[in-house]
């Protein structure tokens, strides 16, 4: 269910260049399930006017915490970087449908795809798959090592990999040259990042199952202001989805790219 | 406790609250939220004969205490609003306001003659005023000559009483008014957005695709008052207000200026309990105020 909820900060992080980490408690956190986001409300004025959509990265229910990772780099995600423990944030959610977990065979392996500030939904989703006794492999790309973060966490669930653009962390380059080399085995991959990423490895994998993770400008994160909408192929009935309401994750072949 | 009722041509308000066309959907998103049947009424996404996309990504920009949106009437087509959006709206006890939309003449009229016969729409919204699509719009609404053609041949057929929605983006709003009134418009809904842009600060190019969008939130209200202010001298037909209406003192706000009932717009995209919220706020309001009847306050800035 959908609720709008003042939210407390628990704890706020600096965890990379830019990329912040804030966990939050309250009742929404009961409702999450990885790959889905919320839609922050950073002041309690109308400037800025906009939520934000910020993806869940874990989900602590015993706790009810949650954890968002975010970019600071506009008004919006600035103000949020700057709320202290016991502020209260307006979280509308949790928004979307996410991940599938149970897309993976029994005793499966699944293939973690991300870039960038595409990774943090990734987390939650290789928690809950590895619980269910899923092998997970985890390839994730950067620009720079000043911009990475949880690589320790990752690794304790499964075999990571790192690139970055400048090769100053991990290997050089994209994802995709790191996945060319690697060549992982895996039942089903799932990824969130930016669009090249995602259309290179739908070409890349198109016998495997696999879902997505997108991105779009959002207005109201619930579906009423068609600012979202992404053209759909000709192998679903829907000529468009809203990616705050049909998505943000889709399986591979839905979202004409 | 103050009165809130309302009745204008074809509407019988339970409140004068309503949200706002092509901020609302066709209600599904927001009835898993709360009742619909607590607002006043409900002026759907605007409608045209054939369906629509609408524009590219992006279609939404930030701007201070507002955004720019050029969606491009997105919307299902004539056939599936009569057969599917319509028929689920029945379920609530709300009177739907269908906004109508077309590239030429023959368009509206055609969507005016249809949608009018649904039991539940007990009001037009002609949409002259879209400032995001190449043809149509708000071609219709900045030559009052083309807008009274318009008005004339949409009363013709309408079942229902026909209200027409003003657009900002013109030097004297007020002979368009008085021309849609001569027309024989049963009233006025106003404003639709300003034109805006927003520039790229890397590129220096605009951040909507299509360039330009229209400009809607807080940022506006001023702009929207003065305009309800100035029309509400000039005709004898209701004026339902809206622009950057966020709480119950801009819904005063706007019917001091001239407005009988007020929608409520972009807000919902920041808060989707806005609508209940000012439903709930306004009767207080009153009362701080010692109003009894919110007919009353209509146009009190004129006395």
């Amino acid at each position: 269910m959908i609720q709008q909820e003042r939210m407390s900060v628990v704890r706020q992080e600096q965890i990379a260049k830019n990329i912040y980490e804030i966990v939050l408690q309250g009742k929404i956190v009961q409702d999450a399930n990885p790959g889905q986001f919320v839609h922050v409300r950073v002041s309690d004025s109308y400037e800025p006017l906009l939520r934000r959509p910020i993806s869940i990265a874990n989900i602590n229910k015993e706790a009810n915490e949650f954890t968002l990772i975010y970019r600071a780099e506009g008004r919006g995600t600035e103000i949020l970087s700057q709320k202290q423990i016991g502020d209260e944030v307006n979280v509308l959610g949790p928004l979307g449908n996410g991940f599938p977990v149970d897309a993976v065979p029994e005793k499966g392996v699944a293939l973690l795809v991300g870039g960038g500030i595409g990774v943090p939904p990734l987390y939650e989703l290789s928690k809950q798959l590895n619980k269910l006794g899923v092998r997970t492999i985890h390839v994730f790309g950067f620009a720079t090592e000043d911009v990475t973060f949880y690589e320790d966490k990752f690794s304790s669930l499964g075999e990571t990999h790192y690139v970055t653009v400048d090769g100053s962390f991990g290997s050089k380059g994209f994802v995709t040259d790191l996945l060319e080399e690697l060549s992982p085995e895996f039942d089903t991959f799932y990824a969130c990042g930016p669009l090249p990423m995602l259309r290179a490895l739908e070409g890349f994998y198109p016998n495997k199952k696999g879902y997505l993770s997108f991105e779009e400008r959002m207005g109201c994160g619930i579906g009423a202001c068609f600012a979202c909408v992404c053209k759909t192929t000709d192998k679903v009935e829907k000529d468009y989805v809203k990616v705050c309401y049909d998505g943000p994750v889709f399986e591979k072949g839905v979202v004409k790219l | 406790m103050s009165n809130i009722s309302i009745q204008l041509p074809g509407l019988d308000l339970k409140n004068p609250i309503m949200p706002a066309s092509g901020c609302f959907g066709f209600g599904k998103e927001f009835a898993r939220l709360y009742d619909l049947s607590k607002l006043g009424a409900i002026m759907i996404k605007a409608t045209t004969v054939e369906p629509r996309f609408g524009n590219p990504t992006p279609r939404v920009a930030e701007t201070p205490a507002g955004m720019l949106n050029a969606i491009g009437l997105q919307n299902p087509g004539l056939e599936k609003v009569m057969s599917e959006e319509l028929p689920w709206l029945e379920r609530f006890d709300v009177p739907i306001i269908a906004n109508v939309a077309g590239s030429l003449l023959e368009d509206y009229v055609d969507v005016a003659r249809r949608i009018s016969t649904a039991s539940n729409v007990k009001a037009l919204e002609l949409n002259i005023s879209c400032p995001n699509v190449k043809h149509g719009g708000i071609t219709f609404g900045t030559d009052p000559v083309i807008a009274r053609q318009l008005v004339e041949a949409v009363k013709a057929v309408s079942k229902v009483p026909v209200y027409v929605k003003l657009s900002p983006n013109v030097t004297n709003i007020v002979e368009i008014a008085q021309a849609v009134e001569i027309a024989g418009a049963d009233g006025i809904t106003m404003i639709n957005t300003l034109i805006g842009m927003r520039l790229d600060e890397r590129t220096g190019k605009p951040v909507i695709a299509n360039g330009t969008g229209g400009l809607s939130g807080p940022a506006v209200k001023p702009v929207a008052l003065r305009m309800v202010y100035e029309v509400y001298k000039a005709v004898e037909i209701p004026i339902i207000g809206m622009g950057g209406v966020t709480c119950a003192q801009d819904v005063i706000d706007f019917m001091s200026a001239g407005a009988s009932a007020v929608a409520v717009g972009t807000a919902n995209f920041v808060d989707p309990f806005v609508c209940p919220t000012i439903i709930d706020e306004l009767p207080k309001k009153l009362d701080e105020l010692g109003v009894k009847s919110i007919k009353s306050i209509i146009g009190r800035s004129h006395r």
